[in-house]
């Protein structure tokens, strides 16, 4: 059973977001590393890159397939995870702890409104279970 | 919707709560927890695979022989009694219909394990070609396959077996032995084979000894691995997979399968085309990459040279003992040289990759 810490907001692309002031830590949950299976690349943007609520920022690769990484705000990228880039599988055994993968200071806290609480998240990912 | 079928071990796989996926008919698991530690776990020690969802067989009768003298690349005629081999079924342009094993149960006695995609396909085809003489016994459903398959897969084997004779079966030969489980005996067959590139065994039991068999080999210490890791593993190993390495419309010149095709057997099917298309030269070949690059080759991926396109990916896996890429791929001949650093186009991006033979990969992969 997937874990979803209570103190973290979730997008509908399943990364979740901790607040911290106004720089944000961003990374995918557990349940979409269970998903995806043993995550194998990680392409994670520059530092100082803008980036997008909802946009694209990076990939992530699993054995068996490729996926998109959304941002869940707009903001400008500080500091990525450099430390899994050789090491993905740490994304699949802590991916809310020493797996994240991107610090993003924000531009728009306001966006922070439309992200899921825990609670929501846990039946927005079980009603889309496959 | 057509319903999926399950192997005899469909029960058994839910309750390791295995990630289920539809396969060519049929619900089998694609892993158990991770298909990167299934795959170590048979380069290290030993895993152990439901592939009972692959065609079993048995043709027999006075004219078992010819009909498949006619309808495989392979010399069944020299194939020995406990002896199995690779071999392919040519459609008559020299295009590959499925690649088989073929095993000599007795002097016209053939058991013949066939892919699950092409099961109906190839069924049809042999007994368009065969005789009145000619039997067909189908035992896919009746029968368990489990491929037993890593460094100590033949201890494993024989512990499992209490048979220390296994050690005794050679390469590619096969024996009846015994698996005795809560007071019941079953025959099964055990056949020193396999699709990884280690070492290990491909076990053939009745469907009702399936879940006893499985369950013993992982009190011995097998690691169940899905089909995820039976990719991984075969990918490194360079052998080709149907609908990725080879299909109706690739010859065994190009896919470099000649070994499996004897040309002095006799007359066979495809056998003129196989012989013309060998005589012009291959304008391609399969060949195997390397790469440092996580970022995984994925069918139908092009394959540049400075710029110019000359070839297009197969199948590729991440490799996860060496942290490395290996693939395959069709590179035109006149660029098919081994030690040439090619790019892959991977979306957006060029990878780095080196052109080896397929058969040099396996090393990389342990």
């Amino acid at each position: 059973m997937a874990t979803t810490p209570e103190d973290l907001k979730y997008s509908k692309t399943h990364e979740w977001v901790r607040i911290e002031g106004g720089v944000v830590t961003i990374g995918i949950t557990d349940h979409a590393q269970a998903e995806l299976g043993d995550i194998t690349y990680l392409d994670l943007p520059e530092p100082g890159r803008l980036l997008q609520f909802d946009a694209q920022f990076g990939e992530i690769e699993s054995v068996k397939a490729v996926s998109e990484l959304f941002s869940p705000v707009s903001g400008t990228v500080t500091e990525i995870n450099s430390s899994i880039i050789d090491h993905t599988e740490v994304v699949n055994e802590d991916p809310f702890g020493q797996g994240w993968l991107i610090k993003v200071e924000l531009s728009d806290s306001s966006e922070l409104a439309q992200l899921m609480t825990a609670e929501d998240y846990v039946k927005f990912a079980e009603a889309g279970a496959h | 919707m057509e319903t999926l079928h399950h192997t005899p071990l469909h029960a058994a796989h839910n309750k390791l709560g295995a990630r289920m996926v539809p396969f060519a008919g049929w619900d089998m698991p694609v892993m158990y927890s991770s298909i990167l530690d299934e795959a170590r776990a048979v380069r290290n020690k030993c895993g152990i695979f439901d592939i009972s969802h692959m065609g079993r067989l048995y043709i027999e009768g006075e004219d078992a022989l010819a009909l498949l003298q006619r309808t495989t690349t392979n010399d069944v005629g020299t194939l020995g009694l406990g002896k199995a081999h690779y071999s392919l079924i040519p459609n008559p342009e020299g295009g590959i219909i499925d690649d088989i094993i073929v095993y000599r149960v007795g002097p016209s006695r053939f058991l013949v394990v066939i892919n699950a995609s092409n099961s109906d396909k190839d069924i049809d085809w042999l007994k368009t070609h065969a005789s009145s003489g000619v039997q067909f016994n189908v035992v896919t459903n009746d029968t368990v396959m489990i491929a037993v398959q890593g460094p100590d897969a033949v201890d494993l084997v024989a512990r499992t077996l209490k048979s220390p004779e296994v050690k005794e079966i050679d390469r590619f030969c096969f024996a009846p032995l015994e698996f005795a489980a809560e007071g019941s005996k079953f025959a099964i067959t055990a056949c020193r084979t396999g699709y990884t590139g280690e070492d290990g065994f491909e076990l053939i039991a009745p469907a009702d000894a399936g879940e006893r068999l499985w369950g013993s080999l992982m009190e011995q210490g097998a690691v169940p691995c899905g089909l995820g890791a039976r990719d991984t593993l075969r990918i490194e190993a360079g052998y080709p997979l149907y609908g990725h390495e080879i299909d109706d419309f690739t010859s065994p010149v190009e896919a470099l399968l000649m070994w499996a095709v004897s040309l002095t057997k006799g007359e066979f099917i495809g056998r003129e085309s196989i012989v013309s298309l060998k005589a012009g030269k291959p304008t391609r070949k399969l060949m195997g990459l390397k790469s440092v690059q996580r970022m995984q080759p994925r069918q139908g991926y092009t394959l540049f040279s400075n710029g110019e396109k000359i070839g297009t990916i197969t199948s590729g896996t991440f490799s996860p003992v060496n942290n490395l890429t290996l693939a395959m791929a069709y590179v035109d001949s006149w660029a098919a040289v081994p030690g040439t650093v090619v790019q892959i186009q991977v979306r957006d991006k060029y990878v780095d990759a080196e052109i080896i033979p397929k058969k040099a990969m396996l090393q990389f992969a342990r």
